[in-house]
């Protein structure tokens, strides 16, 4: 469904991105794990067109997008959730949820789509008259991957999504990134934490400073040394 | 949707006009003399400048240091006019081409300033807004550092208060809609805004353009009310005095801004007879207000939230 060819992204001299390949299909979990400053968050950015590319293709369903507007690349179905928690901390939860539909045109549907937002994330439809800066950082991480569902996305970039949540949670956001993905949602979540990445993930690529060093399905990559090594704390 | 006449419109608009022929009877029966209507008008003007200013830096969160630019393009474009065509006829032509004037320049100035953020922003609006009064300065058609003097006077206490609620409800209608929301969510977290699809440099120069059109509509009226303009009128300090109105107010409050506005040069008016400890009373009342409001007087709120008018919260619940 998503297809990067020999991506190269540059900020000034820093070349981020080298050269990278990767296919995320339909209906799939793929992850994109590495270290700090290795290009994942550049990678997600590329592919929403927030970041421009000086060399190669980024192709949806066969189509090329990789000129396309940002805007455009949402109205096609890709939809980010931006590192960090980035709620609109003034603006109730309805508020924010609503954004999330910015582009759409289709009243209808919209609103079918915040019931199931709602379902999905029952915490959110008790606080939705809440502003929501304060919301918990759970609950936060919860709102903004609601909000970019209500985009109705075909493919869900998440830019880690367990960044600072307790373990408990951190169990459930997995939970729920499975339970969208089963709902039809394809995905490629970014994470540092790999041991549970590579445990929902149907494929995986490891990036290491801009280039794409390893990939295989999810259990290959979790038992495979180096990963054990350097990213899974094992020896 | 709802009619435009609800009770809430009917009971705004009665209150527009009531205030309107309030303040013309008062006038008429000399109850507000014509040293009070210098106050009138600077209110007038303010009020228009600092909800033009809020929607760019308050709404938007786009920190602006050069609207007295933008409103001294309006101030000369419509003296100019209506130094030569001398009726109200040339008068409203005057504000229009003001207003254009001041709106094509933003969304020039805008386009390459707005990609900055924060200090950087402000450093530069500050920097665009010193060029064009240097420009102002050192063109013959504006008479140089002398200024324009003898600027037919035309705004009167009807179009002032025409022109001040036009503003009101124009903008107020601007961040109400689905364009104002995109606007708020860049400021709210520009970052977020993005990904959502919202294409905040459109959006920046947007509100950037509509906030000049406002204050180029604000100049033409002042060049028109005090017969004489000079580049220094509108220089860096004159975009302070806007920005304190729109701080002081709330960013993000239409309702703060016109209150803070009104309650500014009345206290400023009322500190007239002190001269020599004026500005120090005047700088006083603002530290005062920052220590126990440091949101402002309204915050993000309206005055309108206080009664309890149904929010429309609820568009696609
Ligand atoms: N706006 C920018 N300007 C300059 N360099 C940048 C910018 N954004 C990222 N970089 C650099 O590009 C490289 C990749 O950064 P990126 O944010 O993609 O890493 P990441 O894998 O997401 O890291 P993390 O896990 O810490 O979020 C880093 O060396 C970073 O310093
Ligand atoms: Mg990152």
């Amino acid at each position: 469904m998503l297809e990067i060819k020999n991506l190269n992204v540059y900020y000034g001299v820093i070349h981020a991105l080298k050269d990278i390949s990767l296919t995320v299909n339909e209906g799939e979990i793929v992850t994109l794990i590495g270290a700090n400053g290795a290009g994942k968050t550049t990678t997600l950015r590329t592919i929403s067109g927030l970041n421009k590319t000086t060399g190669g293709e980024i192709l949806l369903e066969g189509k090329a997008i990789t000129y396309l507007s940002a805007p455009e690349r949402v109205k096609l179905g890709i939809s980010q959730v931006p590192e960090g928690r980035r709620i609109f901390p003034e603006m109730t939860v309805f508020e924010n949820l609503e954004l999330g539909a910015y582009l759409r045109k289709d009243k209808n549907n919209i609103k079918k789509d915040l019931e199931n937002v709602y379902q999905r994330f029952p915490i959110l439809a008790e606080r939705r008259r809440q502003t929501a800066g304060t919301l918990s950082g759970g609950e936060q991480q919860m709102l903004v991957m609601g909000r970019a569902l209500m985009s109705r996305p075909r493919i869900l970039l998440l830019d880690e999504p367990s960044m600072g949540l307790a373990p408990l949670l951190v169990r459930e956001i997995f939970s729920i990134i499975k339970d969208i993905n089963e709902a039809g949602t394809t995905i490629l979540l970014v994470e540092q934490n790999a041991s549970m990445a590579l445990s929902i993930a149907h494929r995986a690529y490891v990036l290491e400073t801009g280039s794409i060093v390893m990939s295989g399905t999810g259990e290959e990559l979790a038992r495979s040394n180096e990963i054990q090594k350097a990213y899974l704390g094992g020896e | 949707m709802t009619s435009v006449l609800t009770k809430k419109n009917l009971l705004i608009l009665g209150c527009i006009l009531l205030t309107f022929v309030l303040v013309q009877v008062l006038m008429s029966v000399g109850f507000i003399t014509s040293f009070h209507e210098i106050t009138l008008a600077t209110i007038c003007i303010n009020i228009i400048l600092a909800v033009s200013l809020n929607l760019v830096t308050g709404f938007t969160g786009q920190f602006s240091l050069g609207h007295a630019g933008f409103m001294s393009i309006g101030a000369y474009v419509c003296a100019l006019i209506v130094m030569r065509f001398d009726s109200v006829a040339g008068f409203l032509v005057g504000i229009l081409a003001a207003a254009l004037a001041a709106t094509i320049v933003g969304i020039l100035i805008g386009i390459p300033t707005l990609r900055l953020k924060g200090d950087y922003l402000a450093i530069a609006t500050l920097g665009m807004a010193e060029i064009i009064r240097v420009v102002f300065l050192n063109l013959e058609i504006t008479n140089g550092a002398a200024g324009l003097s003898g600027i037919p006077r035309y705004t009167n206490w009807f179009w002032m208060y025409l022109f001040v609620v036009l503003t009101i409800v124009l903008i107020n209608n601007f961040i109400r809609s689905s364009h104002g929301r995109a606007c708020i969510s860049i400021r709210e977290d520009e970052i977020a805004a993005e990904s959502m699809g919202i294409n905040t440099t459109k959006f920046k120069v947007m509100a950037f353009a509509i906030g000049s059109f406002f204050a180029g509509i604000a100049g033409a009226l002042y060049a028109s009310y005090f017969y004489f303009i000079k580049p220094n009128t509108f220089g860096f300090l004159k975009s302070i005095d806007i920005l304190v109105i729109v701080v002081l107010g709330g960013m993000g409050s239409i309702t703060g801004s016109i209150i803070a506005a009104v309650l500014l040069a009345l206290v400023s008016t009322f500190l007239q007879s002190f001269t020599a400890v004026r500005m120090i009373f005047y700088a006083l009342v603002l530290v005062i207000i920052m220590i126990f409001r440091p949101q402002g007087l309204l915050g993000t709120k309206e005055i309108t939230d206080l009664f309890k008018f149904r929010r429309k919260n609820e568009r696609i619940e």
